[in-house]
């Protein structure tokens, strides 16, 4: 019986559940008693700031780039500046770009969202402007035949028919968000990253918080995926096949 | 402020030349022994698939699956698995590079013109024949692009390598007490450089490519 031992009078050891369960004691990759003790002070909080900092970084970083595009298409000579200076921005390793805006705006989500915004114009620039060059002149001429003017043409035809394009932009931008938000933790503890860096320093790595964490930035990713996929058919239902 | 960080960036890079160059050396090693290894999984898987028209979705949820993967995370499952150091950096930048590798490969060769699928099956090439002679050729553009990306993103990523020990320019840009503002902004600068460069390497083999290609199309 000797490797029986931790069996007390012969009956079945109820495990504790506080703090020094076998899992956490074995640092497991996933400890549910440890989500569960730990999803309203750590885990819930860091996913709500996570959708926070995605969705303003994809909105502002939409519409920063709806009028560089609405520029880049109408005057074809910014293009490729405006392309060139989004590449670069893209090109940005992360956790640099994330430091030197420190001097400017400090250790603050200020700082996170400039360069969440800065990431996305590069998805955006491209899609926009793809979407409304890829308008068939013919359409265009029969709108022009019809007495639109410039403007209307642009709001009611160049517009609708670039929108697959436009959404599956924010798709993607908005699912590499999710992603490069995490990086973002390096600088400031905020959103997923957070527990994902605090698990990361600690000597052994704490698994569970690690894989919780990351977990819930990749459910998060797919959920806002499903979400705009799901948009996007709503809102352009003659382009079912279109991904 | 400003200025002055871009003149001691300037003073920087001269100074610490050698530095530089044998990081950036490390960031390059590791990225292009993993984008080598990934094309290796990816290549080969992709375009069987798509040769057979089977497991597109397979092909689209790797995409999705690939841009919602969080790189720090993976790094850190890699480091958990496999301790610090080169090799679980590697795997975790494979898993990244496979999916727009696996993604334009697919359907580089399922888009293939049908009709010119079908001649060269009517000519009585092989399967084998069609997919080297007809398809690769054809979805070669799209192939270099996927790699164009792949090869980017992998660079880029490769510095988070840096915040655990990994090496190379991430070293210098995760390590501000050490070198300084100026260190972080020579290294990032670096690495723009290589992605940059890699980029337009590969951009002008996929010209290269398509003007191949531009007399049979």
């Amino acid at each position: 019986m000797t490797q029986h031992h931790h069996l007390v009078d012969g009956g079945p050891v109820i495990p504790n559940f506080g703090h020094g369960s076998d899992c956490l004691r074995n640092n497991g990759w996933f400890c549910t008693e440890w989500v569960k003790e730990h999803w309203g002070d750590i885990l819930q909080p860091a996913l709500v700031q996570h959708i926070e900092l995605t969705v303003i970084a994809v909105s502002i970083g939409f519409a920063v780039s709806f009028l560089l595009a609405v520029v880049g298409f109408r005057f074809r000579i910014f293009d490729l500046p405006l392309g060139a200076f989004t590449d670069f921005l893209y090109a940005i390793p992360s956790i640099a770009l994330f430091q030197l805006l420190v001097p400017v705006t400090g250790l603050t989500v200020t700082t996170i969202e400039i360069a969440l915004v800065s990431y996305t114009l590069f998805v955006f620039y491209r899609n926009i402007v793809a979407g409304l060059r890829g308008v068939p002149p013919d359409v265009l001429e029969s709108a022009r035949g019809m007495g639109l003017t410039r403007r209307q043409t642009f709001w009611r035809v160049e517009l609708p028919l670039a929108l697959p394009a436009i959404l599956a932009g924010v798709r993607v931008a908005t699912v590499s968000t999710i992603s490069i938000a995490t990086v973002a933790a390096f600088l400031l503890y905020y959103g997923l990253g957070g527990p994902i860096f605090d698990a990361l320093q600690q000597p052994d790595i704490f698994r569970t918080e690690l894989v919780a964490a990351g977990g819930l930035a990749i459910l998060l990713a797919l959920a806002a995926d499903g979400l705009l996929t799901a948009l996007q058919r709503v809102l352009t239902p003659w382009n079912r096949l279109d991904r | 402020m400003i200025a002055s960080l871009f003149v001691d960036t300037l003073r920087f890079i001269p100074d610490h030349a050698s530095l530089l160059l044998q990081k950036a050396a490390e960031t390059a090693e590791l990225a292009f022994t993993a984008l080598g290894i990934a094309l290796a999984i990816a290549l080969p898987l992709g375009l069987w698939l798509g040769h057979r028209h089977r497991g597109l979705s397979l092909a689209l949820g790797v995409s999705t699956i690939g841009r919602a993967l969080p790189s720090v995370a993976l790094i850190g499952v890699g480091i958990a698995i496999l301790g610090v150091g080169f090799w679980n950096n590697t795997v975790a930048l494979v898993v990244l590079a496979i999916p727009p590798l696996l993604t334009n490969s697919y359907f580089a060769v399922a888009g293939a013109d049908r009709d010119a699928v079908e001649a060269a099956r009517g000519m009585g090439l092989t399967e084998r024949q069609i997919l080297t002679r007809v398809e690769l050729p054809l979805g070669l553009p799209l192939i270099l692009a996927g790699i164009r990306i792949a090869a980017v993103f992998v660079i880029a990523t490769a510095t988070l390598a840096g915040i655990f020990g990994g090496g190379g320019l991430g070293d210098i840009m995760a390590n501000q007490v050490t070198y300084g503002l100026e260190g972080v902004l020579a290294a990032a600068l670096c690495v723009s450089a290589l992605a940059l460069l890699t980029a337009a390497l590969l951009g002008t083999a996929q010209t290269a490519a398509f003007r191949r290609m531009a007399p049979r199309a």
